[in-house]
């Protein structure tokens, strides 16, 4: 019982120097007001320019492999609700390259504390509140639209999809900077996978290869995240033909994801070894 | 001038370093391609039979190709170098030099833009055209030049976009000394770029109606326009539209960016001690 006793009291500990340090962040963001409404209403006009250009190809075509814009709405809501939340938590870990390059990193791994908390606690990213703020709106249309059926069970999935999906993010973001370990420079290469992949999971997984699909489902696990859920809150059978039970389970792909990535990280760690100077 | 041709020359030189970051660069445009001709091909399946669209598949896809491999032209956001030097003081110093600073910064501008298209363009290109056939998707690759017209209009193009594309980035640069971390600005004009200029769907895909106004903003310039011009779906007795396009643009952006900065330095307060 005292073992346990002091797992939570160390993760109450945690979470409330987590919250200390996110609060300093948003002190710090909250400095300039103008400047911080200028960037967040940009990036809510950003986000909301490009849900006019699928509308644009909707209107020119008519429609998207029997997909309406509607159904394809919650797909985009879905994954940049996701991408906004892990990229509002987890841009602390951009600055990894830096810390890494500057040999600061060496003060972190000092302190008695992890060094994903540490890294999360550099900054909570406010201006993301606009692509947030953008994918609410859109998926509570798209959600009103498609004639989502709402129920005790729906409501659960979507909030599992959507901490589901943040989880699953937040895990290639992990990754990106773990691999700086190695490389010692931030590599673009993982943009293909945030932005990318946010890109990919805007729109219903049917309408790629399968080989890519396949990438997307059980390498990053994207697909278990955005497109099995929406299907399913959708209440339309899966082209792709996952059993019902898979698709309700989907979004624990997510953590699972979130998990591999910090068991890398932990690797990553164990060979850094400090730039000196 | 040789100030400023020794200018862009050593910025270029600078930034022609990071060659691992062009090759990782290449991955990512190219992943972005895809799912961009992916999504494309889905919608153009979806079209209703019979319906002509104002650009064909083939050039659809070699409008991605280019607008990827071209990307580096695209005016993302400010100069680091510029706002360290705004928020530090040390702009103070680019003022005391016997040269312009909206011709330092526009040259600094055009090589920003300039070289790392150098590196990326090359090997995205080889890419799509060779590569990908190889791979056994040969109806995603990029076509060559429509024509020897198609080519010679696409580089004229090109020299026009790296016009428009520096004086837009000297704008976001510009907008520094108003608001300190230029974050607004640059993102506003950058989506409005990225939206109006080609980047998130092609700009002949837009509803027709909105086409003549879409046509006369600056942004087609960058992307766009080069783009269409090498797939042919610019008629060659256009030429003449796209060199004066181009040409007015970039005369206006840059008279405009003038006049912003001459106001913004009879403002201007160095801060620091």
């Amino acid at each position: 019982v005292t073992e346990v006793a002091k797992v939570v009291a160390d993760l109450v500990d945690a979470l409330a120097l987590y919250g200390r340090s996110v609060s300093v962040s948003m002190r710090v963001q909250l400095q300039d007001r103008v400047s911080f409404v200028m960037q967040t209403l940009a990036h809510l006009l950003a986000t909301g320019i490009e849900f006019l250009a699928i509308w644009a190809l909707f209107h020119r075509f008519g429609g998207l492999r029997g997909w309406s814009l509607a159904e394809v709405a919650l797909f985009y809501g879905l994954a940049d609700i996701s991408f906004a939340l892990s990229d509002a938590v987890g841009r602390g870990f951009d600055q990894l390259g830096s810390l890494v390059k500057s040999g600061d990193f060496d003060r972190l791994l000092l302190r008695p504390r992890s060094t994903v908390l540490q890294l999360m606690g550099q900054e909570l990213t406010l201006k993301r509140l606009g692509r947030l703020s953008q994918g609410l709106a859109i998926l509570i249309w798209a959600s009103h639209a498609a004639g989502v059926d709402w129920n005790l069970g729906r409501i659960v999935l979507l909030v599992a999809a959507v901490v589901g999906g943040a989880c699953c993010f937040l895990g290639i973001l992990i990754l990106q900077a773990t691999s700086v370990f190695w490389t010692t420079e931030t590599v673009e290469l993982w943009n293909a996978f945030t932005y990318g992949g946010n890109y990919t999971a805007q729109y219903p997984m049917t309408i790629y290869r399968p080989w890519f699909r396949r990438f997307f489902t059980f390498v990053i696990p994207l697909a278990c995240v955005t497109y099995l859920p929406a299907v399913t809150l959708l209440g339309r059978g899966d082209p792709l033909g996952f059993p019902a039970a898979a698709r309700w389970l989907a979004p624990l792909a997510g953590a699972a994801f979130l998990a591999v990535s910090l068991g890398a990280w932990r690797l990553g760690i164990r060979r850094y070894t400090s730039t000196g100077s | 001038v040789s100030a400023y041709r020794a200018f862009v020359l050593a910025r270029c030189r600078v930034l022609l370093q990071y060659r691992g970051a062009a090759l990782a660069n290449v991955f990512t445009q190219s992943f972005f391609g895809l799912v961009r001709i992916m999504i494309l091909a889905a919608f153009y399946e979806s079209a209703a039979p019979g319906t002509v669209q104002p650009m064909s598949f083939t050039e659809v896809v070699g409008y991605v190709w280019l607008s990827q491999a071209t990307l580096a032209l695209f005016p993302w956001g400010v100069d680091a170098d510029i706002r360290e030097a705004v928020r530090t003081g040390s702009v103070a110093y680019e003022l005391c030099r016997p040269l312009d600073l909206y011709g330092v910064w526009f040259c600094r501008a055009l090589a920003w833009r300039a070289a790392p298209l150098t590196l990326r363009f090359v090997p995205l290109v080889v890419l799509a055209m060779v590569v990908l056939p190889l791979l056994g998707l040969p109806q995603w690759r990029l076509a060559g030049p429509a024509s020897p017209g198609a080519l010679a209009l696409w580089a004229v193009a090109m020299v026009g976009a790296l016009g428009v594309a520096a004086a837009l980035t000297t704008l976001m640069n510009i907008s520094l000394l108003w608001t300190g971390n230029g974050q607004g600005v640059a993102v506003l004009l950058a989506t409005l770029t990225m939206v109006s200029g080609g980047l998130v769907i092609p700009v002949p895909l837009f509803p027709d109606w909105a086409q003549p106004v879409l046509r006369a903003l600056p942004f087609v310039a960058v992307l766009d326009l080069p783009a269409r011009a090498w797939t042919g779906n610019i008629a060659a007795g256009d030429a003449a539209w796209v060199l004066g396009h181009s040409l007015f643009w970039t005369v206006t952006l840059v008279a405009l960016g003038r006049a912003i900065l001459a106001r913004g330095l009879r403002r201007l307060v160095v801060q620091g001690g």
